[in-house]
């Protein structure tokens, strides 16, 4: 009787160690799954901010401006003015195309200016 | 110790004498011996006990220490780098009202020298200079060779090419350091907003972001505050009408020959500055030092808007007629005195035409006439005056968000005599800033109430300050000053803009020196409100010293100067502000597109 009790408490004692010792590898490489996980969340934020950053100047309105002037040929962009604003009566009534023409087949597509250059 | 023989020869010698037996003797003997020897193992055992308890004490001891420090400890090391990770941008983007940046951070690197673990310090010193011409050759190479300092810094930030080109000389004396260098990606825009940035506490792994002047400098501590977590600052300024504004402000300021030009456009009911720019301006990235001479009205990083106390001409006129309506002295169509020259004392108030002797009060408006108002400032008295410029704020500094803002606190005579009365009342002898002038019109064209200037996005559309003036004088001062503008003899006809319906008053102002005026040079302002039907913006424009050839005659008034240049701005602005243009077949409507 007292003999199965000792085995049945090392069974235990041993089942409980092995639980112990797997759960905390566990823990520990989770631990460095996150730690690894933040640094490169820590870089994507960096370089994030540093895209928003390029961005904003590559979108600075003084070069968008010298931009739309340098390609006034093809774009035809001018300063928004009162002009620009309708009344939606004012537009004629949505005629019924029952055969659309094909109405850019034939147009080469518009360039925009391109950016490439200025990037650095 | 000294061992006690079992048979002491005294007591032997001493039992033989008198017959006793000497077993007797030796057995006393024996038991002494043993009982000392029992004391001795004793104490020995309660010292070895003693020691064994001590182990035991420890040991547990040290556990209980542990499981202590486990049950009481909560952080963890790796929430501390979880933590680290969020502030990442030691300081905090600023955006405008619609989440265009204006100012962020970007990653540099700073270039510093340690002389003593040089391998070569004469060719690193040479190399170097060829890599940044800007250095002075000679001190470089004394730095570097004297052997006197351990620690230079080279270059406060440089470029990835340049660090490359360092990084390729080998040298390991030549060392960099992370920085996170302030950026404003729209160079010159926003400048006198922005204010700029210097680095403050420099280290080998970080270095502070200090705010040196504008917004900068005012929220600094709302930049750097990391409790924050990076949320950007967003300011009621509009990117797009920002550069609509310098772009036209530049010109016209070119086109009308003037040193200067400012100008403020706000929304007339949350007081939020849509954009504000003051010319010449500077490049915040590369923010020049301040003018040591000369003088300091004309240095770029003076913000003529916010720190220039200008006497404001006859833009003041619309406060005296509003002071006079509001304590029921006159009615827009009562007539006022005009005969000129106004003789007060030993000083003569004239007209710059005749406008013969009387005009009705909205003509008096209409035509700038300084002898009209002046004698609606007579009749309303001193009191109402002081009293209806200190609401609409010109007797304090603006609570705009710079630091320059608490600097321009209006000059106002003292004692305010008659005759500082009549001045005033056409805008002289008091001096204030544009913004002053922009809060003030604002307040008029809200409908009489209170507004506070901000450089923050607030979501207000309506007024909620205090009373200044009652909405029925705030509307017929609208209506006054639209006729300014609209009426074919109104002073500022050139600011008309079809569809926007300006209503504003021009302004033109000699220059004071010391001891009287300029002649020749004036400040030229226009102040205008649209559209008038619905006001929701305030421009105010001023040229510094304009002067254009106009109709065979050079012209300096606001009318041919400042009014032009407000036009166009509103012609380009107001649709970029998604403001509709009022149709002319008679409908009275526009309609918010976006923002």
């Amino acid at each position: 009787m007292r003999y199965i009790f000792y085995l049945l408490s090392l069974a235990l004692v041993l089942g409980v160690a092995y639980w112990a010792y797997t759960e905390n590898y566990t823990t520990q490489a989770s631990n460095l799954r996150v730690k690894n996980l933040n640094t490169q969340i820590a870089e994507e934020r960096a370089a994030l901010s540093e895209l928003n950053a390029e961005w904003a100047y590559l979108n600075r309105p003084e070069r968008l401006r010298d931009l739309a002037d340098m390609n006034f040929e093809s774009l035809r962009l001018v300063p928004l003015s009162s002009k620009h604003f309708a009344e939606l009566d004012a537009l004629p009534e949505p005629r019924r195309y029952d055969n659309l023409p094909a109405l850019f087949e034939d147009q080469e597509p518009v360039k925009v200016g391109n950016t490439e250059g200025e990037a650095q | 110790m000294r061992r006690e023989p079992l048979l002491p020869l005294a007591q032997v010698a001493n039992a033989r004498a008198h017959g006793d037996d000497i077993s007797l003797i030796e057995a006393k003997q024996r038991a002494k011996r043993n009982r000392q020897l029992a004391r001795k193992e004793r104490v020995k055992a309660e010292n070895r006990l003693l020691v064994l308890a001590l182990c035991f004490v420890i040991g547990f001891g040290a556990v209980a220490v542990k499981m202590g420090m486990v049950a009481t400890s909560g952080v963890d090391d790796d929430q501390v780098i979880t933590q680290a990770t969020k502030i990442v941008n030691n300081r905090a983007d600023i955006i405008d009202r619609s989440g265009n940046i204006l100012a962020t951070n970007f990653p540099t690197r700073a270039l510093y020298a340690q002389p003593p673990l040089m391998i070569d310090p004469e060719r690193a010193a040479k190399e170097i200079v060829k890599i940044f011409p800007d250095l002075d050759p000679k001190r470089i190479t004394k730095d570097f060779i004297g052997g006197k300092r351990k620690f230079i810094w080279v270059k406060k930030s440089i470029s990835p090419e340049q660090a490359q080109r360092v990084h390729d000389l080998g040298e390991p004396g030549l060392l960099f350091a992370n920085r996170e260098m302030r950026i404003f990606p729209n160079g010159k825009l926003a400048a006198h907003i922005l204010g700029g940035t210097r680095f403050g506490e420099e280290g080998t792994r970080a270095a502070e972001v200090v705010g040196v002047a504008g917004v900068e400098a005012y929220f600094d501590d709302y930049l750097r505050n990391p409790a924050h977590e990076g949320a950007p600052l967003q300011l009621s300024i509009d990117l797009s009408a920002q550069a609509v504004l310098e772009d036209v402000l530049e010109d016209g300021m070119i086109f009308m020959n003037s040193k200067g030009a400012s100008a403020i456009m706000m929304d007339v009911h949350s007081g939020e500055i849509m954009a504000m720019a003051s010319l010449p301006d500077f490049d915040p990235n590369k923010r020049p030092r301040p003018l040591t001479q000369g003088d300091r009205g004309d240095d770029p990083l003076f913000n003529r808007a916010v720190q220039g106390l200008y006497e404001l001409g006859s833009t003041f006129k619309i406060f005296a007629v509003g002071s006079a309506l509001e304590k029921g002295l006159v009615t827009r169509a009562s007539e006022v005195n005009t005969t000129t020259p106004m003789k007060v004392g030993k000083f003569k108030i004239e007209d710059f035409h005749d406008n013969g002797p009387s005009l009705t009060v909205e003509d008096v408006i209409m035509k700038s006439s300084n002898t009209g108002t002046a004698r609606l400032a007579v009749q309303a008295g001193t009191t109402a005056q002081r009293r209806i410029l200190k609401d609409l704020g010109f007797f304090e500094p603006t609570e705009i968000e710079l630091v320059e803002g608490p600097t321009a606190k209006p000059q106002r005579p003292d004692p305010w005599r008659e005759i500082n009365t009549i001045t005033i009342s056409y805008g002289h002898g008091l001096s204030a800033s544009p913004l002053h002038l922009a809060t003030a019109y604002a307040m008029i064209a809200n409908g009489g109430r209170k507004v506070v200037p901000t450089l923050r996005r607030l979501d207000i559309t309506e007024s909620l300050g205090d009373r200044v003036m009652s909405e029925t004088v705030a509307q017929e001062l609208v209506r006054m000053l639209r006729r300014v503008v609209g009426d074919e003899e109104g002073t500022a006809t050139m600011a008309e803009v079809a569809g926007y319906d300006v209503a504003g008053k021009t302004g033109t102002a000699e220059k004071a020196v010391r001891g009287g005026y300029k002649e020749d040079a004036v400040i030229s302002t226009f102040a205008s409100i649209f559209p008038a039907s619905d006001p929701r913006y305030v421009l105010v424009v001023s040229l510094d010293e304009p002067k254009i050839q106009a109709l065979g005659k050079e012209r300096r008034t606001a009318g041919w100067t400042a009014a032009p240049v407000a036009g166009e701005i509103i012609t380009r602005v107001a649709p970029i502000l998604g403001l509709r243009p009022i149709a002319r077949d008679g409908k009275t409507e526009y309609i918010q597109t976006s923002n």
